[in-house]
């Protein structure tokens, strides 16, 4: 049987504050080469989670309880440190949610961009210079040469994000965590970093796993998705078996909840508390309190 | 009795203008240019742009809450623009408003009751506890909040609920006006249908007029009859819902539009050119 | 039906007594720095309070026959004087003791005086803004152009010396701490929402500065007076060191750390306990108010 690229199986957590409060459930899931998987939830369903464990970065709050996480066939949460740092920042890369933070103010973009060229691939300056340029251009920024002299608070957020995906596709990854990477952008800007994304994706050949609240995002950018529901795996498959014919009935109370600008009539549909209270018995957890 | 509620003309906001020691001043930077915006009584108009494009000041222009350069603001008739702060004070009773961050406006140091019965103290809609008390049970009651919320500190409670306090508190004055801010800009889907229900139902039963803010184009369509297209400070497009989304008038209101992900699957939407722009001035 | 009612609204009443004081004092005593470094004080001001009656002997009372006495357990001690005696043969435990006393009122009083002036002007720079922000601000920054110690001496010369004078020059030196963090801490708190939400109710200026502002600024302030107070007992035991604080019979640590100096290689527990002492009150202060900036704050958070 042949192996998937990434595979996910049966990963638990609980959080070390409350070991009663399970954060993952027994979640598993598979990614193929070049394939574009949506993680999608409501707040608190475990998404977030499942990409830092993918980076290595979980928080000491939260503790991993079983199962692996298996990358080219090998567990990442078996690895020994220097492994695991020598995967990080070059074959798994992270596209992060907010632009305005994860740039460092005190730095000019080229310092920022180069540092990675310099360091895990060993370049000299001016041939960091030259690549961090190309890298700018295929992304796309009318004016490289400026953009690298500037400091991040000089640059629109739309501008910032460009850079941290030309960062994140600098070193050829083979997997891609980009996590909620348009929820902070205006709408208008949204599409042209998801057409962004869509296109370094393809030209790289790279996976990415796509952690997302929206739907409608999952729908244009995402080849299959995941549905995830206080850290269990509600439903995946691909993405337009799920949209057009979901199974479960949060998945499709969930693409009943979201308003439509082109469906005035249609009334504004809560998920009913009989699914949420189906979900909480398939769980197998308690009433929510008040 | 007209039915214009609000009418303002020609709202101008400028920031940080300041005249200065010795004449140097600094002009400030101008963040809406000539606004006219018309809100009639019971109608729920949508303010809606992306970042920078004024929404939020122009609420707050019309509470009064940032000072206007230019142009006239009239509620109900009577010219509020130069009013001064104490002139302004019985009239805020009538025209309230409803944050985004439920957290961020809910004073973290007092507990519910208090939240909610100052207010109704302050108006003299209420002149003893128990009547206070009554009238706060009632609205929490009608927000679908059980009555232990009134023990409790912000903190305490869920986003959702919270923002439901900030809703609650809004209403309880029984205005003529609520300015939602943002209101379920950080909500989850299903909590954000049901805010919007529970508002839609509000100013229904109430006869409110309300100004919503959002970037959100669908939840817009949701929930407003009119609505007003911003950018860059201006009014770019404006009138029903229906006629606007249906058949927009504008380049910038057609890109909004386009730039929305539907939950369907359109393999061309990624790489379809989008509307042209002229480029901002 | 009635009978529910009733259970309701008992239910509810005896739900009344979680208030909201009780919320805040709770999660104070969860904090350990609070619980031990306020004990600690709590002890110490009972000491103070009280120390004529558990002090062993007379602090001023000299016996020259028993000067120099070592403190109990070493050879040559004298029965009865636990910490020794100093040169003038007066009991060094009782003077450490009723040293307490003056070491507190120093710290209570000159740090609510400085909190209280400091606080009024830095709310009134942080709310009202404009003009009266640029007076109380320049007003500041001047007052801390001055060196804090030569105004001290100058005080105590011109005022003469003694505890009034001790507590003035603190205050009016240290004042200007509690205005600035009183100043940005309200200029904070009035660029949130619950602020903008209480103009939109309509409440008055005062009214807003007064019942909404400051309960936020509260846990700041009181952090910073805690702080203060310890600052306050250093200060005193540095003015009574170089002798401008009150007269050398009167018992306070920093006059017997510095008459302890002079003996301290014939007589080094004259020295050494005031010290310990003094370490342990400022430490307590300090713990106290970084505990308490802890508990209050993360209220928020939480």
């Amino acid at each position: 049987m042949t192996q998937s690229f990434v595979a996910i199986q049966g990963l638990s957590a609980i959080s070390t504050r409350d070991a009663s409060a399970p954060v993952l459930r027994d979640v598993s899931l598979t990614l193929e080469k070049g394939e574009v998987r949506g993680l999608v939830g409501e707040s608190g369903a475990g998404k977030s989670t499942i990409a830092k464990a993918l980076l290595g970065i979980l928080p000491s709050t939260v503790k991993i309880t079983g199962g692996f996480i298996r990358f080219e066939g090998r567990d990442l949460l078996a690895m020994p440190r220097r492994e695991l740092a020598d995967i990080m920042g070059r074959d798994i890369t992270l596209i992060p949610q907010d632009p305005q933070t994860a740039l460092n103010p005190a730095r000019r973009i080229e310092a920022q961009l180069t540092d990675g060229l310099r360091l895990r691939l060993g370049m000299g300056k001016t041939d960091a210079h030259q690549r961090a340029l190309q890298l700018l251009d295929e992304v796309q920024i009318r004016d490289p040469k400026r953009v690298l002299n500037a400091y991040p608070h000089e640059l629109s957020g739309g501008m910032r994000q460009r850079i941290l995906i030309a960062s994140a596709f600098a070193l050829n990854p083979k997997l891609v965590v980009a996590d909620e990477p348009t929820t902070a952008l205006d709408v208008t800007v949204q599409k042209e970093i998801l057409r962004l994304i869509r296109r370094m994706q393809e030209a790289h050949g790279t996976a990415v796993i796509f952690v997302t609240h929206d739907l409608g995002v999952v729908a244009k950018i995402c080849d299959s998705v995941t549905l995830l529901y206080a850290g269990k795996v509600i439903e995946d498959g691909k993405t337009p078996d799920l949209l057009m014919a979901p199974k479960h009935a949060y998945t499709s109370a969930l693409i009943a909840a979201g308003p439509r600008y082109d469906r005035p009539d249609a009334g504004l549909e809560p998920v009913p508390e009989a699914v949420f209270r189906q979900l909480r018995a398939e769980i197998g957890i308690a009433e929510r309190r008040v | 009795m007209s039915d214009l509620l609000f009418e303002a003309k020609g709202i101008e906001v400028t920031y940080g203008a300041s005249k200065g020691l010795f004449g140097r001043g600094r002009t400030g930077v101008r963040v809406l240019h000539g606004v006219d915006v018309s809100i009639r009584r019971g109608e729920t108009v949508g303010i809606v742009g992306e970042s920078g494009s004024g929404k939020t000041t122009l609420g707050r222009a019309l509470l009064k809450l940032v000072p206007v350069s230019a142009g006239t603001i009239r509620f109900n008739g009577q010219d509020i623009t130069a009013l001064s702060p104490e002139a302004m004070r019985p009239l805020r009773r009538r025209m309230q408003m409803i944050f985004q961050d439920p957290m961020a406006s809910l004073n973290p140091r007092h507990t519910i009751r208090r939240i909610l019965t100052e207010p109704l103290f302050l108006h003299g809609l209420a002149s003893v506890r128990r009547d206070a008390e009554r009238q706060v049970r009632a609205i929490l009651d009608r927000v679908s909040l059980p009555a232990v919320m009134l023990e409790r500190a912000p903190h305490e409670l869920s986003g959702g609920q919270r923002q439901r306090i900030g809703i609650a508190r809004a209403v309880l004055m029984k205005p003529d006006f609520v300015l939602a801010d943002e209101v379920v800009s950080g909500l989850d889907v299903s909590t954000q249908a049901q805010v919007l229900n529970l508002l839609k139902e509000l100013s229904q039963e109430m006869g409110l007029a309300m100004a919503f803010i959002s970037h959100d184009l669908s939840v817009i369509r949701a929930i407003c009859d009119r609505v007003t297209v911003m950018r860059f400070g201006e009014v770019v497009e404006e009138g029903r819902c229906g006629p606007v989304f249906d058949a927009p008038k504008t380049p910038y209101t057609r890109l909004l539009l386009d730039a929305i992900p539907l939950p369907e699957i359109d393999d061309g939407w990624l790489t379809r050119p989008p509307p042209v722009l002229e480029p901002a001035a | 039906m009635g009978d529910l009612t009733k259970t309701a609204t008992t239910m509810d009443t005896a739900f009344r007594f979680r208030s909201l004081p009780m919320k805040t004092i709770k999660p104070l005593l969860r904090e350990p720095r609070v619980v031990i470094a306020g004990g600690f004080l709590l002890i110490l001001l009972l000491i103070a309070l009280f120390a004529p009656y558990i002090a062993p002997k007379d602090p001023l009372e000299q016996d020259l026959m028993l000067g120099n006495m070592p403190p109990a357990n070493y050879p040559g001690a004298e029965p009865g004087y636990y910490l020794g005696t100093d040169d003038l043969g007066r009991d060094v435990l009782s003077r450490v003791l009723y040293g307490s006393r003056i070491a507190l009122t120093v710290a209570f009083v000159a740090a609510s005086l400085s909190a209280i002036i400091g606080t009024l002007l830095g709310l009134a720079a942080g709310w009202y803004g404009r003009w009266a922000d640029r007076v109380i601000s320049r007003l500041v920054d001047i007052w801390m152009a001055f060196p804090p110690v030569l105004l001290s001496v100058l005080l105590v010369a011109v005022m003469g010396s003694g505890l009034h004078s001790v507590i003035a020059a603190i205050v009016i030196i240290d004042w200007t701490r509690f205005c600035r963090v009183v100043r940005a801490e309200t200029m904070a708190q009035a660029r949130l929402d619950y602020v903008m939400a209480a103009q939109t109710i309509g409440f008055s200026r005062s009214h807003i500065l007064w019942r909404e502002i400051l309960p936020n600024v509260a846990p700041v302030l009181i952090a910073l007076v805690s702080l203060e107070m310890g600052i306050a007992v250093i200060v005193e035991a540095i003015l009574s060191f170089v002798g401008l604080s009150l007269s050398s019979d009167i018992p306070t640590w920093g006059g017997m750390i510095a008459q302890g100096r002079q003996m301290v290689h014939h007589g080094w527990w004259v020295f050494v306990f005031p010290l310990l002492a003094l370490f342990a009150t400022v430490l307590a202060f300090n713990q106290l108010g970084n505990g308490l900036r802890t508990a209050l704050d993360p209220v928020m958070r939480r």
